[in-house]
């Protein structure tokens, strides 16, 4: 009698009854962070292809890399590279065991969004 | 009798249907892109919207073409480990999740492919 009412049954709490929390809108960012350098990655591929290509065809990419929408991409997934690399290593000394009490977790939490800032302007200085 | 041993007849039927290895070479290629990654964003930064033959000359050095070629594989390898989980948490279609997981894997294998034979044109 497994099958009956399979559907239609309760859901376990979803995420709309939870306060937010630090560790799930880290856990959240860095999943949006992840996907959402996708279409960076491809389009630098796409530069490189053509850089290898010759000069006409690296004119038309490098241009549309460094158009306001390119340029918007690009500053975007160098933001979310960062929050992504921080929050990554977060998530390594999480793996050896440490940081994870509840409190250390939220101020690791803070200071991740903060380094991935602060990141994101430091390359873009020196670069 | 059969000539499997218990430790074969049971490898895969768990929930899971595999072992660590897909963790295992998430935090692995994590950890390799901790320098590639800054190794690999400075200069692509610095070369953005340059001369044609600057930004060949710049990729024509072994030190570039190497990190370049390094973070292709690594970052498309930890790309698709992680789109998979993905897939898997929110795509619960069996034919649309299959499809989907196939696709994330032909599409981060294609992109290593173009990305790895445009910096070894570009270097050789």
């Amino acid at each position: 009698m497994s099958d009956v009412n399979r559907g239609d049954r309760p859901l376990s709490p979803h995420l709309s009854v939870y306060r937010p929390q630090m560790s799930m809108i880290t856990s959240i960012t860095h999943r949006i962070t992840g996907v959402g350098m996708t279409l960076a990655l491809v389009w630098i591929v796409w530069w490189f292809l053509a850089l290898s290509t010759g000069p006409e065809s690296f004119g038309a990419i490098d241009g549309s890399l460094t158009s306001w929408f390119g340029i918007l991409v690009l500053v975007g997934s160098l933001w979310a590279l960062s929050y992504h690399f921080c929050n990554g290593i977060r998530h390594l000394f999480w793996d050896m065991g440490y940081c994870l009490e509840k409190e250390t977790a939220q101020k690791t939490g803070i200071a991740v969004f903060v380094a991935s800032v602060v990141l994101t302007i430091i390359i873009l200085l020196i670069a | 009798m059969s000539y499997l041993t218990d430790k074969k007849r049971v490898l895969g039927l768990g929930s899971a249907k595999e072992g660590v290895g897909h963790f295992t070479l998430q935090r692995i290629t994590a950890i390799a892109l901790l320098p590639l990654a800054v190794l690999f964003v400075i200069p692509f930064a610095r070369n953005l919207g340059g001369e044609y033959e600057n930004v060949l000359h710049s990729y024509g050095h072994p030190f570039n073409a190497v990190v370049a070629i390094l973070f292709f594989v690594t970052a498309f390898t930890h790309l698709r480990l992680g789109l998979q989980v993905v897939i898997e948490d929110y795509v619960h279609g069996k034919a649309m999740r299959t499809a989907l997981l196939l696709g994330n894997t032909l599409f981060c294998w294609l992109f290593i492919a173009l990305g790895v034979f445009a910096v070894l044109k570009i270097a050789l």
